[in-house]
């Protein structure tokens, strides 16, 4: 068995097989592999006695629940208005020369994905970033760089 | 009781009913295209809106239950505006390429946007991939995403009705679509073909793949013999096409169309429907013998019916493990072409490869099944293009037929003969019926205990239907069967058949026979029938079936002169070695991820 066929047991053990076991299952996947393989949708679905497709509706509406492979840090900077009147664009723009990737792209090393994502509730604090699950308000281009480094010097 | 007014008019209705369904009953039709008879409430197109009295916003009148003094307007200016402007946005997503599409004067899409008389494009353009990636995969069903307005009909029927769940919703918003499995090819996904989705699309998103063309290239080829095989439930159904109210028989007006168009020969596939009960009944005897005397733990009961190709690839997916017990037994389809280009092609003295084999069929899971590799027991395809009753109808229009008006004509002969026990393979439980006037005859010497052969139990809508039969005075070569109880099941849809299957799996049962076909209402139902499709117009073509059977002389399969002839000619015995070479197959466990 796979690693990931064995932490879907385990998640299955812990949650059960029941439909409404579905969505707690999927986020323990992300949580772990940062992404829903094809493998790990389909061992869900056999699992859960679902059909496959069920599994990757679900998956596929939530956008935190990716389905295609993300780097270890994902970083999601809010694209919705008022982040964008506080210039959300400059602090995507500085992230991707830093990294040398465009929004949507992982960086070669697998270490980092950027993102867009919806508002994320701050709007009074805009522009804000998200990096795992960690929340950085009013960034600036400059703090939105050391933010980075620092996940970067963190050995991961 | 909830006492409402509709449009000014007092009504009286039980609790629960929605205002779609209150005002249908004062005559006030209000369109819908979620919303389906056979389905759960969806409630998502939002073209069945109508203002409430004292609510702030319309409501969607197929998912609002009536309330007592509810006062509702289903034709005010405020709804009018709303309805257009929800037919509008629909159009601006939606491929109109009508005059080309397979639905074109059968989509519910487009019957709507005539009604409101909205032609251009009043909101932008904003159809994704216009004329392109039709999902053309399957040998049964094409998918066009950019005729889908996501009423989600499809989904609602593949997982409600067949328990399949090949097409789901996927991501949302602007993005959301209606995808197989990370949006594989139809046919690399879990589908059974059964086309019961085309029946509810009310676009053209989904519909069957169409053989027209090459059918009638076939036809205009002078050096082919083209040969046309008719389904028993497309008889029933045919008319509902070609403006004939729903429940006709046209049996005689199908031949009458069929020769004017141009098929050499008009055979019929009731024909090898008594011939598959001739094997079929031969098969159960057997099997029974094996297990009650022989004790041969090898052999598997309770034998299940092999006809419908959907429910025969549901099996392969889902239950690959008890595969044995399917009938080894081709479908009437498939016996027909084996038969057709070995046997009938000496009769006639046409070399096989110069004749082609076409099938009218209710099914759309009969194209993939004709595509099978294990479908070439005659040295070639058995048969060789599959068309649905639609199609048909398509054919008998552009063929200039006026169908109403044609005189009733006869099959040809030989392949032509048929009992009311074959044309009952159209309608659940007939299969069952047909089997048990057979097999019970041969085993007693009598006729089935049951008035004018009709075997009530196996009959009519219910999801699961059980029989028993107990067997009294058998022949002395099978008095092994004196005193036993027949026990026999009968499912339809495959939500249903999952139901059985699950239970015969855990030990739960204890039948000896059973049946499933792969559709709500067995092949009258079928995936390949007329559109629409609901629990009201299956009953009538059931009844027509029912009808066709009472109005034959001969109503047991082996009474079928024909069918008697092909024996002592060719085929030997039942189960004979000629039998097992042309007319019996194997099945493929197939993955269900």
């Amino acid at each position: 068995m796979t690693n990931t066929e064995n932490l879907i047991l385990d998640l299955v053990e812990k949650h059960g097989r029941e439909r409404n076991s579905l969505m707690p299952i999927l986020q323990g996947v992300v949580s772990q592999e940062k992404f829903l393989s094809e493998e790990a949708m389909i061992a869900i679905a056999r699992e859960l006695d679902l059909s496959a497709a069920d599994v990757y509706g679900t998956a596929s509406f939530y956008t935190f629940l990716d389905t295609v492979p993300r780097g270890k840090n994902i970083i999601r900077v809010c694209k919705t208005i008022s982040c964008h009147m506080r210039n959300k664009d400059e602090i995507i723009g500085v992230l991707e020369d830093q990294l040398k990737i465009k929004v949507g792209e992982t960086t070669h090393d697998k270490r980092f994905t950027l993102l867009t994502a919806n508002c994320l509730g701050w709007c009074h604090k805009g522009p804000v970033m998200l990096v795992n699950d960690e929340v950085y308000p009013e960034v600036t281009p400059q703090k939105a760089i050391e933010i980075v480094e620092e996940f970067m010097k963190k050995n991961n | 009781m909830v006492n409402l007014k509709i449009n000014n008019i007092a009504i009286s209705v039980e609790e629960g009913t929605t205002v779609l369904d209150a005002a249908k009953r004062l005559n006030f039709r209000i369109p819908t295209l979620c919303n389906h008879p056979d389905l759960s409430v969806a409630g998502n197109c939002r073209v069945c809106v109508v203002e409430i009295k004292g609510a702030r916003l319309l409501a969607a009148s197929c998912a609002t239950p009536v309330s007592e003094g509810m006062e509702v307007f289903t034709n005010s200016e405020k709804v009018r505006i709303a309805r257009k402007h929800v037919v509008e946005l629909l159009l601006s997503e939606h491929n109109s390429d009508c005059t080309k599409c397979f639905k074109n004067g059968h989509c519910e899409l487009q019957e709507l946007a005539s009604e409101y008389r909205i032609g251009d494009h009043v909101f932008l353009d904003l159809v994704k991939s216009k004329d392109k990636i039709q999902d053309i995969s399957s040998p049964s069903i094409v998918k066009d995403n950019s005729k889908c307005i996501r009423c989600q009909r499809c989904v609602r029927t593949c997982a409600e009705l067949q328990a399949v769940s090949a097409l789901a919703v996927v991501h949302k918003g602007n993005h959301q679509s209606i995808s197989t499995f990370l949006n594989k090819p139809m046919n690399d996904v879990v589908c059974t073909n059964c086309g019961q989705c085309i029946n509810r699309c009310p676009t053209g998103a989904l519909t069957e793949r169409n053989y027209i063309e090459e059918v009638w290239n076939a036809i205009y080829d002078p050096k082919k013999f083209v040969v046309v095989e008719t389904a028993p439930a497309t008889r029933v159904a045919l008319g509902e096409d070609l403006g004939i109210d729903v429940g006709s028989r046209v049996t005689g007006k199908m031949v009458s169309a069929l020769k004017k168009m141009g098929f050499n020969k008009v055979l019929d596939t009731d024909f090898t429907a008594d011939l598959t009960i001739m094997e079929e009944g031969t098969e159960l005897l057997t099997r029974l013998k094996k297990v009650i005397v022989d004790k041969d733990e090898t052999v598997k009961l309770p034998m299940m019916t092999s006809c419908s190709p959907g429910w025969i690839k549901f099996q392969e997916h889902m239950f690959p493990g008890m595969l044995d017990n399917l009938s080894t037994c081709k479908s009437p389809q498939q016996m027909f072409g084996a038969l057709a280009k070995t046997y009938y092609a000496d009769k006639v003295n046409i070399k096989a490869e110069n004749m082609v084999v076409v099938s009218i069929m209710p099914c759309t899971a009969k194209k993939f099944e004709c595509n099978r590799p294990e479908m070439r027991d005659s040295g070639f395809k058995d048969v060789d293009y599959v068309l649905t009753t639609r199609e048909l109808a398509m054919m008998v229009k552009q063929a200039g037929i006026d169908f109403d008006k044609l005189e009733d004509d006869h099959y040809d002969s030989i392949l032509g003969e048929s009992t009311g026990a074959a044309v009952i393979f159209g309608a659940t439980g007939g299969v069952m019926e047909a089997a048990l006037r057979t097999a019970y005859e041969l085993v007693t010497g009598h006729e089935v205990p049951f008035t004018n052969l009709n075997i009530k139990p196996v009959r009519g809508i219910e999801g699961v239907k059980e029989a028993s039969i107990k067997i009294k005075n058998t022949v002395p070569a099978w008095s092994f069967l004196e005193g036993v109880e027949l026990n026999v099941a009968v499912a339809h849809g495959l939500a249903n058949a999952k139901k059985l299957m699950e239970s015969i799996e855990k030990g739960e049962t204890n039948y000896h026979f059973i049946e499933i076909m792969g559709c709500p209402g067995g092949c009258i139902g079928g995936g390949g029938q007329p559109i629409p499709t609901s629990p009201e117009i299956r009953r009538k073509r059931t009844d027509a079936i029912y009808a066709e059977d009472m109005g034959m002389t001969l109503r047991k399969s082996h009474e079928n002169p024909e069918v008697t002839e092909v024996y002592k000619d060719y085929l030997g015995a039942p189960l004979g070695h000629k039998s097992h070479e042309l007319l019996h197959t194997h099945y493929k466990a197939r993955k269900r991820y």
